[in-house]
């Protein structure tokens, strides 16, 4: 397991001796995270990582995942598509579940460490028990919720309010609450498998495994499939260029076996893509970083061309590649890209194409960005700012309603 | 060769933030305008001074973070550019940085009153900070060991001896310099760092511009 010491060769010696230096203003305080889900996905990712982190900074803390049968798993997919803007909302008996499922865990939970971090809206409930507590809650929310559906928004956000600050990734996606709302924007692992650093020769390993050719310069897309993430878009975009450059497109996703949606648009690429051999469509198992990882290392220039977005952390991982990325200005993707100085931001099929090319025939500009780019993901896309702002939140909420503090 | 101790030794400070939603947004320029009269200070020091802390390693640096999304959200280039003109840390005070910001919307918006619309999703969010003064382990009694720790301190720490200690009395004037020359002697030295131009380098460049002034001065006491 990596320690801090080991992240001061990304982050920078002075980062790490901030966050030690922060950390003796917490010493000894205990922490407790609570999500629904021990492996997959972002928030076990980077949990996984943050906890012994915490723990190596004198802050003791521990990890539980809440507990909840189908029928609880049903209603909460239901509450997070229904918070993503999914007009389709819940049922009474879906709240319910909810109930249900929050009042078992609470039998089981010892939720009296000094900071209580519920992640996400399945625990969201657990704050019921703080009457009875003396210590502070902080709610982490990963979704967008600019577009939430009024009927699970309406029966979260009584809970939320028994918070004593809620957490947000960008700030796009505040609502009118009566705590405060921080933003703290997610973060890469530099030490991962997916972002970790790989020699030549083991990308080109890899590349040769998965048969992509590298005779001409790769312009990818790393995506699920997604219409959200216009893979189509994509392949006209390319399609209008490919007189005038010399380039292979590459769009690579999870695999798509368990959602329709996302095989049917996985088909539909494969179609658009038809017998050119400069297009490729290429599925992946969701356990391929170090794949996508050398991928990313091969390619000349990189796509995120979303039409909708949470946070787009995959721009950060191309960015910390030192890659020139191209990408919509939806969601989170702003926060990562300066448009023409840490990347190219587009609003259209047009725009993506226009700098396709300009990038892929003006490889010092190309490169500028890219360097610009790592040295902003450096800066404040690392795991390590991601803990800084931890602290700082657990401090602010041992202070709230100052704006200045002296510590 | 022993160097002359401080009258008082020179503690290094860490500045640190979080930013927080401010409740409030813009979709053009009217708004901004609006926004930026009434938010507190703590909401223009993250567009204006965070901002430059955040971006300060491209060169040029960009100025705030009004005059990027005039440009990237609204396509109105000339406020960008007059937006950007507005020198962030020349200002004594938050309130005219603040004067300065509205005069320029409001004559902009007297040519243009009807301001173009930012496109959905696109809006400009005001966020505010909550800043976190933060004493650090290093203390200098003389100008080695200022030298010595100056390189082991982060950029937020130069950021705030160099950029944000202008917004506190003695207005203007930058800690270090402050420190040369009223606890040190060292006037010219105080003077030749006083008048490095903080626009012309990333914070790294800066310190290291610092560094070779007083790694210079050192050496002229060294010899003697």
């Amino acid at each position: 397991m990596a320690s801090l010491e080991d992240y001061k060769d990304f982050a920078g010696a002075d980062a790490v001796d901030e966050l030690r230096l922060l950390a003796q203003r917490l010493r000894g305080r205990t922490l407790l995270h609570v999500n629904s889900t021990a492996v997959g996905g972002g928030v076990a990712e980077i949990l996984n990582r943050m906890v012994p982190l915490f723990n190596e900074l004198e802050m003791p803390a521990r990890w539980e995942v809440m507990k909840g049968g189908e029928e609880f798993y049903a209603a909460t997919k239901k509450f997070h598509n229904a918070l993503h803007g999914d007009p389709h909302g819940a049922s009474p008996r879906d709240f319910q579940a909810y109930e249900e499922a929050t009042d078992e865990n609470l039998k089981g939970l010892a939720l009296d460490s000094d900071f209580v971090f519920i992640h996400d809206p399945q625990p969201a409930a657990l704050v019921k028990k703080r009457g009875e507590l003396k210590n502070r809650w902080l709610w982490r929310c990963h979704i967008d919720l600019s577009h939430a559906d009024p009927g699970v928004w309406g029966f979260l956000r009584p809970y939320v309010e028994r918070y004593d600050a809620c957490v947000i990734s960008s700030p796009a996606f505040a609502q009118t609450l009566s705590i405060p709302q921080m933003l703290v924007a997610p973060s890469i692992d530099p030490l991962s498998d997916k972002n970790r650093d790989l020699d030549d020769a083991e990308v080109r390993l890899i590349l040769e495994r998965l048969k992509i050719p590298l005779d001409k310069p790769l312009v990818t897309q790393v995506s699920r499939f997604d219409r959200l993430k216009d893979p189509l878009g994509v392949i006209r975009a390319f399609r209008s260029i490919q007189k005038s450059v010399r380039a292979r497109l590459l769009l690579v996703g999870g695999s798509a076996d368990d959602d329709p949606e996302g095989a049917q648009v996985y088909r539909e690429a494969l179609d658009a893509a038809g017998s050119d051999e400069d297009i490729l469509v290429l599925s992946l198992p969701p356990t391929s970083h170090l794949e996508i990882n050398a991928i990313q290392r091969a390619s000349a220039v990189i796509l995120q061309k979303s039409l909708r977005e949470g946070f787009g952390l995959t721009v950060s991982e191309a960015l910390w590649k030192g890659k020139p990325v191209i990408a919509g200005a939806v969601g989170g993707i702003p926060q990562q890209i300066m448009h023409r100085r840490s990347g190219v931001l587009v609003h259209s099929i047009e725009g993506a194409a226009y700098w396709m090319r300009q990038l892929l025939q003006q490889p010092d500009f190309a490169r500028r960005l890219g360097q610009n780019g790592r040295e902003h993901v450096r800066r404040n896309f690392l795991l390590t700012r991601h803990l800084r702002d931890y602290l700082l939140l657990f401090l602010s909420a041992e202070n709230r309603g100052s704006d200045f503090i002296r510590l | 060769m022993a160097l002359p101790l401080a009258k008082k030794p020179f503690r290094f400070f860490t500045r640190l933030s979080l930013t927080a939603a401010a409740g409030v947004r813009a979709a053009d320029l009217r708004e901004l305008l609006e926004g930026i009269k009434v938010v507190p200070d703590s909401v223009l020091y993250t567009h204006t001074h965070r901002f430059i802390q955040q971006f300060q390693f491209l060169v040029p640096e960009p100025a705030n973070d009004f005059a990027g999304w005039a440009v990237s959200a609204l396509q109105d280039e000339l406020a960008g550019e007059r937006l950007s003109a507005i020198d962030t840390v020349r200002y004594g005070t938050i309130g005219e940085l603040r004067q300065a910001l509205t005069a320029v919307l409001e004559d902009h918006l007297k040519a243009r009153p009807v301001p173009r619309t930012a496109p959905p999703g696109e809006e400009f969010h005001f966020q505010r900070s909550i800043r976190f003064s933060l004493p650090t382990p290093y203390e200098a009694r003389d100008l080695r060991e200022f030298h010595d720790l100056l390189r082991k301190v982060s950029v937020a720490s130069l950021y705030l001896h160099v950029f944000e200690a202008r917004l506190r009395p003695p207005l203007g004037v930058n800690d270090f310099s402050l420190w040369f020359e009223r606890d040190l002697g060292e006037d010219e030295l105080a003077d030749r760092v006083a008048h490095l131009d903080p626009y012309s380098h990333t914070h790294e460049a800066l310190k290291d511009g610092i560094l070779r002034m007083v790694a210079d001065r050192l050496g002229e006491l060294d010899r003697g």
